[in-house]
């Protein structure tokens, strides 16, 4: 598996060679610096450390610059890539071109925050009718039994907070690696806001 | 954003400058299997949409009695020239209204020497000549 961290630019659409009009979402990857590799003798699994934006050695604190080893400067962002498909050492800078001969990518990213919502929108409830005297529009119903057991369950859908969690989609497919601009254009849209960090991977489920 | 219109900026392409109400020849590129054969299709421009991009125009014919219409993308690929054969003059941005209409009501006065005559091809240097409005 081969994995980046990017940031998403936003989205637009592009013709493909046969001039259809397709959406695509844009990502752009500066340089993914190996900062540390996880080994199977000593951690109990095979993984890379991808390091990614620049940031000021003053703005650190001491163990978080501890972590990056000494001819490496300390990046903003730090991700493991476990089982990571190409042979690299520590200090080596990784480009989009990475994914040059990938068809279909895994994309991970926090998404956008909804706020406290409603049932209908959380999870998909379908509702109460409008009109025709009802009078049970958006609530939730009924979340357990009675006397026994007397209590609700965990884990029942209910209103509360939406969004903002780590959301993978799966199966998109590169359109386009631009790898002059570090650019990566991807088929359909990608969780989070724009100039979010995502993490891209090769895809699990299809192969190549 | 200025990423995402660069990338917009590179798929754009020169058409020659028509407008609503003027009958124009697509000639459209299409894929039958392996080859490649060139389709003419030539109708009235009845509406144009812009979208960015994805920029469309509208247009209609007669085709045997039965009335044609056909959304084409302004900056396709598979648009190889566009020409223009009538200019119309016309005072809405919309002809929808032309579908009700059948014979003369169904016409579109020619725009006799108002905009200037202009180029038909969609290579960049010939649609640089285009002018002003009517």
């Amino acid at each position: 598996m081969i994995a980046l961290i990017g940031k998403k630019v936003g989205m637009t659409q592009v013709f493909d060679d046969t001039g259809v009009l397709m959406p695509v979402t844009v990502l752009k990857f500066e340089a993914n610096v190996v900062v540390g590799r996880k080994t199977l003798d000593k951690f109990g699994y095979d993984a890379v450390v991808l390091g990614v934006f620049d940031i000021k050695k003053a703005r650190t604190t001491k163990p978080y610059a501890g972590q990056f080893p000494e001819n490496i400067a300390p990046r903003k962002i730090m991700h493991e890539m476990r089982d990571f498909g190409k042979d690299v050492q520590i200090g080596d800078s990784l480009g989009v071109d990475l994914f040059r001969d990938t068809r279909f990518v895994d994309v991970s990213a926090t998404s956008k925050g909804k706020g406290f919502q409603g049932v209908l929108k959380r999870w998909h409830f379908g509702g109460g009718r409008s009109t025709h005297g009802s009078k049970f529009h958006r609530e939730p119903g009924s979340t357990g039994q009675s006397t026994y057991p007397h209590k609700t369950f965990k884990n029942v859908k209910l209103p509360g907070r939406m969004g903002g969690e780590k959301v993978t989609i799966q199966n998109l497919k590169v359109i386009r690696v631009d790898a002059d601009n570090g650019l990566l254009l991807i088929r359909g849209a990608v969780p989070g806001p724009r100039d979010c960090t995502v993490v891209v991977r090769t895809a699990v489920k299809r192969s190549k | 954003m200025n990423l995402i219109k660069k990338i917009e900026a590179a798929q754009i392409r020169q058409v020659p400058d028509f407008k609503v109400g003027d009958t124009v020849k697509v000639h459209f590129k299409i894929v039958e299997g392996k080859t490649e054969r060139i389709q003419i299709y030539e109708g009235l421009v009845i509406a144009m949409k812009n979208a960015g991009i994805g920029r469309t125009f509208m247009v209609r014919k007669l085709s045997y009695g039965v009335g044609v219409e056909r959304v084409f993308p302004m900056n396709s690929p598979r648009i190889d020239r566009i020409e223009i054969i009538r200019q119309g003059r016309v005072r809405r941005a919309k002809l929808y209204y032309i579908r009700t209409k059948i014979g003369k009501k169904s016409k579109i006065r020619e725009l006799l020497g108002g905009r200037k005559a202009r180029t038909t091809t969609v290579t960049p240097a010939a649609a640089a000549v285009t002018t002003g409005k009517a």
